[in-house]
């Protein structure tokens, strides 16, 4: 995103500026300048900085004491596995359902492209509910899965099939529109070539598509690693074996425990900021590679 | 290789894309799908190539059912109008890639197919490209690459979908003799679709001119030219007079009044009268089929175009007459065609 004229530092250049039919007067940009500024810095630059100041208070070795305790460290390792897992999960999913859409022509896209948007309709705590109901000793599936002893909700499968619920919607998203500006083209040449279907998904539509491939995987994984809502409600919040990140710094702040709260939270704000500059890579990789006219 | 096209039909949704087209190709001839846009020559194109599936219909390669073989198996070079190149890959790798998904038993060496692909971009004079990426060439390299990777496969044949219409005049221009001379050296069957006459007439060694699903006409450039089969073919191919006409008894009607024009075997009714511009003679007022008055002239070329406003009806014509025959605005004078047909409407 780019201010206009932002950037304009000598006078001359301002003064240039001013007289611009294309800009607005000089007031009305200081204005609308500061207010911007000031609404990121309220709403996003010191909500951060609180997280790490917090997370800091009381010196870098009770953060680091905060960040290494077995209880927050299960944590991390749970939020690491169900992220993997549902990542791993939606990549093959976006992938397929990328394909298909973008691809070929059949009965019912329309509402296939609904469904793959429906996640972010719904309430992620709804979500959730959706698989007590499922899974849950009442639910659908629930008797059954009694007499075979197995545990979904209130343990690891539960959690990260909330999870991937939430967080299907990304790769395929990323890559729907991506593969459709690229056409079918490419693919018929390599068919036309000799090439067998796995051949050219792997050699031709693949490599075409491998940035908007990392970009919804990056996200994916964001949202995968910060999910609250779906999670809470499955969880059962048993300590050092259910709690996600997220879900521990709700309980440690609940307990005053607030460095132990915002040092696993500083964790996720680096992932966040991380996030942000994997993104904006990404972002100058895939305008790199978007077609360029004929 | 020799192909049959039995009876093709093709709809999308209530869109008839071929509507029973037969057609047969002979070994190593070059032919052209000539036809506006919408008239099914890219579809046709697309079926031979197996990109299509016709709803009923027969094609044989040289005899064997092509249909029950996918686009994978039947071993057709095909050219995209966009190149349809691999663009994460040089210009070496896009050629190589038929030879590289080839099955492990059949597969070259990576020696024969360096070999190999350093011959094509030879035969497409573009070797000193191969390092290079797709989006790093021009439109009239891109081209003979496509066509490069196309021949890698060494196919039964060849099929170009507007292969120059993607291109500027010039580059058109010399592409166009450059795939005559590359087909007297290679040989192999093609088709190529377009919809630049020029472009059909100049290179192909048969014309098939199509439109609204069917064909037209199929012959060679010159009998498309001179002997239009129907009157779509006559105003597609070549620039005409078209003059709304009315044959009864056995003569031509023009507004009422008749034509010294003989028209035996021409059913009665409303018909359009065809001349080419350059077949329409001017001759002495008075004592000519049609009369008229010259109310423009340019000259340019070898011909000069005048504008002629019929006294027999209310429409001006052009013709090409001469540049050897003085002709001045306002003069009055006679015209008859030297040439022409009569098809009903």
């Amino acid at each position: 995103m780019t201010v206009p004229r932002a950037h304009a530092s000598s006078p001359a250049e301002i003064a240039r500026a001013s007289h611009d039919p294309r800009s607005e007067p000089r007031a009305v940009r200081i204005v609308l300048i500061t207010l911007a500024i000031g609404f990121l810095s309220v709403f996003v630059v010191l909500p951060l900085v609180i997280v790490f100041a917090q997370a800091f208070a009381k010196g870098i070795g009770a953060y680091l004491a905060a960040l290494t305790d077995p209880e927050a460290l299960a944590a991390i390792q749970l939020t690491l596995l169900v992220a993997a897992t549902s990542v791993g999960l939606n990549l093959l999913f976006g992938l397929v359902a990328a394909w298909a859409i973008a691809k070929f022509d059949f009965g019912g896209k329309t509402l296939l492209i609904t469904l793959i948007d429906l996640p972010f309709s719904v309430s992620p705590v709804i979500s959730g509910l959706v698989f007590v109901l499922l899974f849950g000793a009442q639910g659908f599936f629930g008797p059954w899965l009694q007499a075979h002893h197995l545990q979904v909700l209130f343990a690891f499968p539960g959690i990260a099939l909330a999870t991937t619920f939430v967080t299907f919607p990304f790769v395929a998203r990323a890559l729907i529109p991506l593969m459709q500006e690229q056409g079918t083209q490419e693919e018929e040449a390599a068919i036309s070539l000799g090439a067998s279907g796995l051949q050219t998904f792997f050699r031709v539509t693949l490599p075409n598509i491998k940035w908007g491939v990392l970009y919804g995987v990056l996200l994916c994984n964001a949202r995968a690693m910060g999910e609250f809502g779906a999670v809470s409600v499955v969880s059962g919040h048993v300590r050092g074996e259910t709690n996600t990140m997220p879900l521990l710094v709700e309980i440690l702040y609940n307990e005053y425990q607030f460095v132990a709260a915002f040092a696993i939270a500083s964790l996720l704000a680096m992932l966040a900021l991380i996030t942000l500059i994997a993104k904006t890579v990404l972002e100058r990789h895939l305008d790199e590679g978007a077609p360029r006219g004929h | 290789m020799a192909i049959e096209v039995k009876n093709l039909v093709k709809s999308f949704g209530t869109f008839k894309a071929l509507d029973g087209v037969d057609l047969r190709v002979a070994d190593g001839e070059l032919l052209a799908l000539l036809g506006p846009s919408g008239s099914g020559k890219t579809t046709l194109l697309r079926i031979i190539a197996g990109l299509e599936w016709p709803d009923s219909g027969e094609i044989h390669f040289d005899g064997e059912n092509a249909l029950s073989r996918g686009a994978r198996e039947r071993h057709v070079g095909f050219v995209f109008q966009h190149y349809a190149l691999f663009r994460h890959m040089t210009v070496f790798e896009n050629v190589a890639f038929g030879l590289r998904v080839q099955p492990r038993k059949v597969r070259k060496s990576e020696a024969e197919i360096r070999r190999r692909v350093k011959e094509l971009l030879d035969l497409v004079q573009l070797d000193w490209l191969a390092d290079r990426y797709p989006n790093q060439l021009s439109g009239g390299q891109r081209q003979r690459i496509a066509l490069a990777r196309a021949l890698a496969i060494e196919p039964r044949i060849l099929l170009l979908d507007e292969p120059f219409g993607a291109l500027d005049a010039k580059v058109r221009k010399e592409l166009r003799q450059w795939l005559r001379s590359l087909h007297n050296e290679i040989h192999v069957t093609s088709i190529f679709v377009t919809h630049d006459q020029e472009e059909a007439l100049e290179v192909a060694h048969r014309v098939v001119v199509m439109d609204k699903g069917r064909i037209e006409q199929v012959g060679s450039p010159g009998e498309v030219y001179d002997s239009p089969a129907s009157a779509f073919v006559h105003s597609f191919i070549g620039e005409s007079i078209m003059l709304p006409v009315e044959v009864r008894d056995r003569a031509v009607h023009l507004n009422g009044r008749p034509l010294d024009l003989v028209a035996e075997d021409i059913e009665a009714g409303a018909s359009t009268l065809f001349v080419r511009r350059h077949d329409m003679l001017i001759g002495p007022a008075g004592e000519s089929p049609l009369q008229g008055a010259v109310t423009h002239v340019r000259s340019f070329g070898p011909v000069q175009r005048a504008e002629i406003a019929l006294a027999e009806s209310a429409t001006t014509i052009e013709i090409d007459a001469p540049r050897d025959r003085d002709l001045r605005v306002g003069e009055a004078i006679g015209l008859k065609p030297r040439r022409y047909r009569i098809f009903a409407v």
